[in-house]
Order: C-alpha cells, then structure tokens, then sequence
C-alpha cells in the first residue's frame, strides 16, 4: 500500500488551502466577536463556525473524508452519545416537577455587557 | 510470533490495526471533553450571571493560530515521509513541537497572570471549568511533545527498519495532534469569546 | 505452560530471530505480554478481589444482625478509629459499604470477566496469536493491579477508606476524608486500564479474526465482549473527567459539585459556590449504568457457550441474539436518569428514562428466552459449568423482572434506596453474572491447564450456593418492600417500621456465613486440580469453537497450524454426522 506521489502532492495543495482557511475563519470569529450580539445568536455563530474549522481539519488533515466504515461507525455512534451528554443533563434541569399550572422558576442567564 | 495486520492494512476492514486504535482512543477522547463540556454548559444554565472580559482575547486568538500552523506542519511531516523525504519530514516535526512548545509557554503567562491576582481554580464557577478544560487539554498538549520528541529521537531508527511502520506512527501520531487542535478550535470561542 | 511450536498462522512466513527464546521468569509469568498469561493474571487477581468484597460484606451483615455488638475473634483487629472494643463504628460501617461496591464491581467482577475471560478466551476464539497490542494489553493489567494497591491502601489513611457510597454523591464526598481522595485515584487508575483494554478487544475481534471467520460466525461470547469494548471505550471518560473535578473540589477548593450557601457543621463553607451536585449524579451515571451491562454481557456471552456445549444444539436464535445484543448496548447509554428520578426532575423528561428503560427490557428478555428455548428438545449434560449456567437463568429473569418497578418513577418512589434496590442488583449480579463466571472458571480451566477441575466438589459448590444465595438476597425485596432504608449501620433498628423486617438480617446473616463456607470447595478444588486434575486433551468438552483446536494449554501464538474456520459456531447434532458435533474448525468432507 504506498499512496502515489502525485496524490500526496494534491493533498498537499489541500492542507495549504485548509490551513489559510483555518486562520482565516479565525479571523472571522475574534471579529464576529467585536459585535456583541445577543447571547443565542453569538453562541450559534461561534459554534457554527467553530464546527466548519473543525469539520475541515477533521476531512482534510484527519484524512476523514476517505476513511473506512469502522471508522465513521465508531464516530457516528460516539457523536451521538457525545450530543445525549452534552444536553440531556440540561434537560432535567427543565420543567420543575411537573404541576402543570405553576410557571417553574428558572434561572435565566444574564446578557452580559 | 507476528501479530499480522500491523503495517499492512486487513483487506475486508481495510484498515491497519493501529489505525483502527487510535481512532477508537479519540472516540474516548471526544467523550471525555464532552463531559467537561456539559460540565461547562450545566454550570453555566444554573449560574445567575457568568463573567466576560476576564480572559485575554488576544492570547488565545495567537494560540489558536499556533495550533492551526502546527497542525498543517504536522500533517506535511507524514506528506513528506510518504514523498521519501526523511529529513523534510523531520524538519516538520521538530517545527510541530517548537509551536507546541510556544502555545505552552502562551498558557503559562495566561496562568501566572490570573494566580497573580489570586483567582485560581477556586474563585468562581468559570475559572473552576476554564482552567480544568485548557489544563487537560494543556496537558494533552504536553503528551504530544512527549511522543513527537520520541519519534523524532530514540524512535527514529524505525525509518531505516520500516519506513512504512514509521510513516504509520507519524500518521497516528498526527491524528492524535489534529484532535487536540480540533478540542482547542471548540474551547477558544467557548472559554473566550462566549 | 507447554512450549508448543508455533506454526504459520495466517499463512505469513516466520522469520523469526527472537520469538522461541526462552524468556526469564519475570518476563515469562509477570511481565509477561502473552494474552494467556495476562487473562490468568486478571482472573486471580479478580477471584482474590471477590474474596475480599465477600469478606467486608460479612463484617456488614454482622453488625446489620448484632446491631452495637462487638465483632467476634477478630474484633480487635481494626484499631479504635474504625472498631473501638470491636464494635463497630458508622464511619466503618460506611466505609465497608463503599469499598465493597466498588471492590465488587470494578476490581472483581469486570476484571474477572472481562480482563479474565476476555483476554483469555476471546483471541482463541476468533483464532488470533495474541491481542493485536501485546505490550498494551500487560500495561493494562499493570495500571489496574496499581489502582487496586491504591483503592486497598485507602483503608490506611487517617479517616479510613472512601465512605460515600460507591457513588461517591457530593457535597458529602467532596467534605469526607482523605479515603475519598484515594478513591478518585485508584479510579483513575482503574478508568484507564479498561480503556486501554476496551481498545485493544476492539480492534482485535475486527482485525484478527481467521480466514473464514465472518461475523456471523462469531460464537455469542465473542459478540458480548465486543460490545461490552464499546460501553466501556465510551462510557467510562465522562466518569474520569468527573472523577478529575471531584478531586479539583477536594484538593483545589473549586465549586464543581458544591452548592452556594453550603453550611457544615454549622459553618458556613469557605468555597465560591455555583456548583451543582446533580451535575456528579449525571456524570456518574451516564458511566454506572453501562457499566451494569458491563457486568452482564460477558455473564450472557459465558452462559451461552456453556448451554450451547451441553444441550449438543445450536443455540435457538443467534441472530436475535446478536441484534439483541447491539441493541441492548445502545439503549444502555440513554437510560441512566432512572437512577436519578428522585432528584427533582420534569415530568417529560423522567418521561423519556421511563420509556427508554422500559425499552431496554426488550432485548434482554429477548436473550433469555433464546437461551431458555435452546433448552427445548435438547439433551442436556448436567455437568458443572451446565449447573451454573442453567441457574443464570432463571437468577437473572428474578433480577430483571424486579428492575421493572424501579425503572417506573411512582413504584420507584417508595422503593429507591431501599433494600429492594440491593436486593434485585445483587440478584444480577451475584447468583447472575458471578454464577455465570464460575461456569466459565469450570468451562475452560481444562484449557488453561491442560486438566479438568473435581466434578463432586464441583456440584457441593453449586448447591451449596445456589441455596445460599437465594436465601441471602431474597428477604432483601421482603425488607425493601417494607421501607427498610439501605446503607444504614444500625440494620434499620432507629426506625419504628422497620421492627417486623430485622429478623431477616438474621437469616440473611446466617445464609451469608452459609455462602462463604460453600466457596471452600471452590477455592480448594481450583487449587488442587492444577496440580492434580485429571489431564485432558484439546477438546474435552466437544466442543465446536476454536479455542477447542489448540493445544491444552496453548503456547506461544496459540495454534499449531494456521485456523480456517468453515462453518458457524453451534454446530452441534448435524444430521448424517459422524459426531453429534461439528466444530468450526474441521474441513469440510473431513
């Protein structure tokens, strides 16, 4: 199994491209941050371009995006446990104990500034 | 007694077995900063008012860039070894661990600074997770160096031997280093920008 | 062990310089990076880990019988901070409560059955030198035997060991005294052994299965530690990174779990405040309950090699089983709230864990009931490992059927942190998965050792605690029932309805002492019979799947000539066979 040189050469191209775009979208971000927007939009913004940086060092420079099928099942099926982690804590935490007439008290996160 | 399937991938599964270990270890990885994560998330849905400007943009933002340049210089380390370029490829690596080395010594002065003025780990919630969240990843930063300044060094005579089997390792390795660049592209907006 | 030749496995040519030198004895038995070496060294070390679970617990189930009475011959043993007079105090009590969960569950059961039988059994079976990370594998028992020195160890430090329950629930852990510290070590330590290990099966069952071995012929065990591999590869991080801010709260003064306002002993504590203490629960349990399948895969994967062995059948619905299985391995990870449904939580949500938990129950009564109806027109061999296996059975049905009224929130109202609760986990795994592991030692100890074990001390062990042991956990649903509290020293003597249900501490008591003397047959008969069992060959039992084609024990790289496997795993009673068994590994028109 030897990968041909001229497919290293290509990839090579790519991790160059990634790598500026990397540093580009980080750029983006510190920036995105001058803004100040209101704390769901500035998280979903954060996170949706985090998730785009990620997801090319993931494909490109992990090698993700041609890999074998053990490998996206491992990760599909860690992915899903990692979002049941992440977020169904804070679903208990919703809610109170349940009497349908009362509003539970819930403490908001303040917008800071 | 070999074990088969070491260098050369297994036809049906098409993979080396460390190929398939390393990335069943970053799926345990990605559970472990997952917990902290929710840590962080439950922490902060529960507190009535969370602190901003209390970590210096500008230091993460040098050290977001510092990881992104060493993961490129890590992934043309492998690139260079599988052209046969063995001193390109160490050349690569040894810039992989001096850029390390840099994004540890940036952690270090955020550090003193905040322990200077005495709030360590114990003065709220936030530095509680801020400091264990980049304190494990530093610390995950730090076992990379060690495995790259061995690959680089006593681990280095395996290119004569092998070459395939030393290509391998600095793949394995780089997907190790990629993940920990992955855990920091995440932590830097979260801990710093959020 | 013989020293066998090794032959070309998998068809590559050995040029071997070094393999055939004859290691030192450090290197050969204790350093060793042989998987059979490494699964013996797991499963002693395991056996002697529920040798000392049992005995902690008998010291319990003293003082639950003789409430305030000093502990007789060995009373003045524990010194007066833990035993003052040989009485024993609380903080003893509470401490034997904590260290015997977490003896029992992470340096006995798990190790045993998945460090012990997996690492021993599993590469034989699918026809494999060795694990495909040798060196790894011994580091993993290495940093589990240091984690078990450490959790042992913390019984020494000023305070005593760790006694918080084996759940170690804030803010009273994160207050209690220096044991705990030494908890949240050794579970590190512990936490990444199984890692290591969990990695290592994995890519073993993928990547070194023998030519004509699919997965579809894999034997049921084989499936249940590749499963059981995954809950512990991502399960078990959340519960170390929790561990890792448990100590942060103790050592480094951080309000992780610790509440705001928190007054102790009447003083206000010295921390920021903000934590949250659920926040443990949820990271905690988001690792225990995968770990109980843990605790009962493998248990399922021995007992079905077991029956399947001694009914000369095939097993009744292999691919149910394994469906069933995966499934079941899945759901685990989505039910863990059913231990939490007392901590406030919203109606939908407890919802949600009620019907996920009520779903989990599916697959596993699926895995009963293929094993029960392979049972059905089979002819059946009543030999020791079948006694044991046979009784998983219907233990397991008991212990399953009383998890149902504690996975529906209203019944789990009046039965949380009862008796009831002991009783049906206790039921699983006790006369569950450990009857299931002493079928295993009996199964392939001839393999190991190249001779049999004693059939008569054999079935003495058998009966004697099967008996036992049912009279020792089943008062327990009787009490629980009652609202007779768990983890209380005093045996429930302070409460007033508990007066009709303290005369079953006695039997339970009395049945305990019944169930240790029954384990000296066992004890005895394993000792003696590797010196004087009577000597087998490879195949005693006739049976079908590989581990049967190697030498008894195996040697270096395990198999003579390359494996080939021809057909599935339970090929048992063919009709217009020779034999009235056909194992895997025979050519066919043989």
């Amino acid at each position: 199994m030897h990968a041909d040189q001229e497919s290293i050469r290509k990839s090579i191209r790519s991790y160059m491209i990634v790598g500026a775009l990397l540093l580009m979208f980080t750029g983006i971000t510190v920036a995105a941050n001058q803004f100040h927007l209101a704390v769901p939009a500035a998280i979903t913004l954060a996170l949706l371009i985090a998730t785009i940086k990620g997801s090319m060092v993931a494909s490109v420079f992990m090698h993700l995006s041609h890999e074998k099928k053990w490998i996206y099942g491992a990760l599909l099926l860690t992915a899903v446990f990692f979002v049941v982690l992440l977020f169904l804590p804070l679903l208990t935490t919703e809610g109170g104990i349940g009497t349908p007439t009362a509003q539970p008290a819930r403490p908001e996160a303040h917008e800071p500034h | 007694m070999e074990i088969p399937y070491t260098v050369e991938p297994r036809p049906d599964s098409g993979l080396a077995n460390g190929k398939l270990g390393i990335w069943l270890f970053l799926a345990s990885e990605v559970m472990l900063f997952g917990a902290l994560f929710s840590t962080y998330i439950l922490l902060r849905v529960g507190a009535p008012e969370w602190p901003h400007g209390e970590l210096s943009v500008k230091l993460g933002a040098i050290n977001t860039v510092i990881l992104i340049c060493s993961s490129v210089t890590m992934v043309m380390s492998w690139a260079s070894l599988k052209l046969n370029d063995f001193s390109k490829g160490r050349m690569y690596l040894l810039i992989t661990i001096v850029l390390a080395a840099v994004f540890l010594v940036n952690k270090y002065f955020e550090y003193a600074d905040h322990f200077a003025r005495g709030e360590g780990p114990w003065h709220s919630t936030f530095l509680a997770i801020y400091f264990t969240l980049t304190g494990l990843h530093g610390l995950h930063i730090i076992g990379g160096i060690v495995v790259m300044l061995y690959l680089l060094g006593p681990g280095a005579g395996l290119w004569k031997r092998h070459p395939e089997q030393y290509a391998n390792r600095i793949e394995y390795t780089g997907l190790y280093w990629h993940f920990v660049d992955l855990v920091w592209i995440f932590l830097f907006p979260v801990l710093y920008l959020l | 062990m013989d020293k066998v030749e090794t032959g070309t496995a998998h068809g590559h040519a050995h040029a071997h310089d070094h393999a055939h030198e004859e290691l030192g004895f450090w290197r050969k038995y204790v350093f060793s990076v042989d998987h059979k070496v490494i699964g013996i060294q797991y499963a002693i070390t395991g056996l002697l880990f529920l040798l000392f679970g049992f005995c902690l617990m008998m010291l319990m189930r003293f003082q639950l019988a003789y409430p305030g009475h000093p502990i007789p011959v060995i009373g003045g043993w524990f010194g007066a901070d833990k035993a003052p007079g040989g009485i024993m105090l609380p903080e003893f009590y509470n401490q034997l409560g904590a260290m015997h969960g977490t003896i029992m569950v992470f340096l006995g059961v798990v190790p045993l059955a998945v460090g012990g039988f997996g690492n021993f059994v599993m590469p034989l079976q699918v026809g494999a030198p060795d694990m495909a990370f040798p060196k790894l594998n011994m580091m993993s028992y290495w940093v589990y035997f240091v984690g078990g020195v450490v959790m042992l160890a913390s019984f020494f430090l000023p305070g005593g060991a760790a006694q918080s329950g084996w759940t170690s629930y804030p803010p009273l852990s994160v207050i209690a005294t220096l044991g705990q510290t030494g908890w949240l070590v050794g579970m590190i330590f512990l936490i990444t052994s199984s890692l290591l290990g969990s990695i290592n099966f994995i890519v073993t069952i993928v990547q070194l299965r023998a030519k004509g071995l699919s997965y579809m012929r894999l034997p049921f065990f084989v499936w249940a530690q590749l499963v059981t591999s995954f809950l512990l590869l991502l399960a078990f991080p959340p519960l170390e990174a929790a561990g890792v801010l448990q100590l942060m709260d103790r050592l480094a003064g951080t309000s992780f779990f610790m509440p705001s306002g928190l007054v102790v002993s009447g003083r206000p504590l010295t921390v920021s405040g903000g934590g949250n203490p659920l926040l443990w629960q949820h990271l905690f349990w988001f690792l225990a309950h995968p770990e109980v399948y843990v605790l009962i895969l493998p248990a399922m994967g021995i007992v079905s090699e077991v029956i399947a062995n001694n009914t000369r059948k095939p097993l009744w619905g292999y691919r149910a089983l394994v469906y069933s299985i995966i499934f079941l391995g899945f759901m685990s990870f989505i039910v863990w709230a059913h231990h939490m449904f007392m901590t406030g939580m919203g109606t939908s949500i407890s919802a949600f864990f009620q019907v996920t938990t009520m779903i989990i129950s599916i697959p596993s009564v699926v895995i009963l009931t293929a094993l029960l109806l392979s049972l059905w027109g089979a002819s059946i061999r009543f030999t020791t490992p079948m006694l044991f296996a046979l009784a998983f059975l219907p233990m397991f049905g008991i212990g399953g059927l009383t998890g149902l009224p504690l996975g529906l929130a209203p019944s789990d109202i009046h039965l949380h942190d009862t008796y009831y609760v002991i009783g049906h986990f206790h039921y699983v795994v006790a006369p569950g998965t450990i009857f299931a592991l002493f079928a295993g030692v009996y199964y392939w100890f001839p393999k190991a050792t190249g001779r049999k074990m004693n059939d008569l001390l054999g079935k003495i062990h058998f009966w004697g605690s099967f008996i036992c042991i049912n009279l020792v956990f089943m008062p327990m649903f009787i009490q629980g029932l009652g609202g007779m509290n768990r983890r209380m020293y005093d045996g429930g003597m302070q409460y007033a309805h508990n007066a009709g249900l303290l005369k079953w501490n006695l039997v339970i008591g009395f049945a305990a002492w019944g169930l240790g003397l029954f384990q000296l047959p066992f004890i005895l008969n394993f000792f003696s019979s590797i010196k004087w069992g009577a000597v087998v060959d490879r195949n005693p039992w006739e049976a079908t799947t590989l581990e049967w084609s190697a030498p008894s024990p195996p040697g270096h790289g395990n198999f003579v000539t390359e494996p080939i496997v021809y057909r599935g795993p339970y090929e048992y009673s063919v009709p217009g066979a020779a034999t009235d068994f056909t194992p895997q590994f025979e050519p066919k028109g043989a």
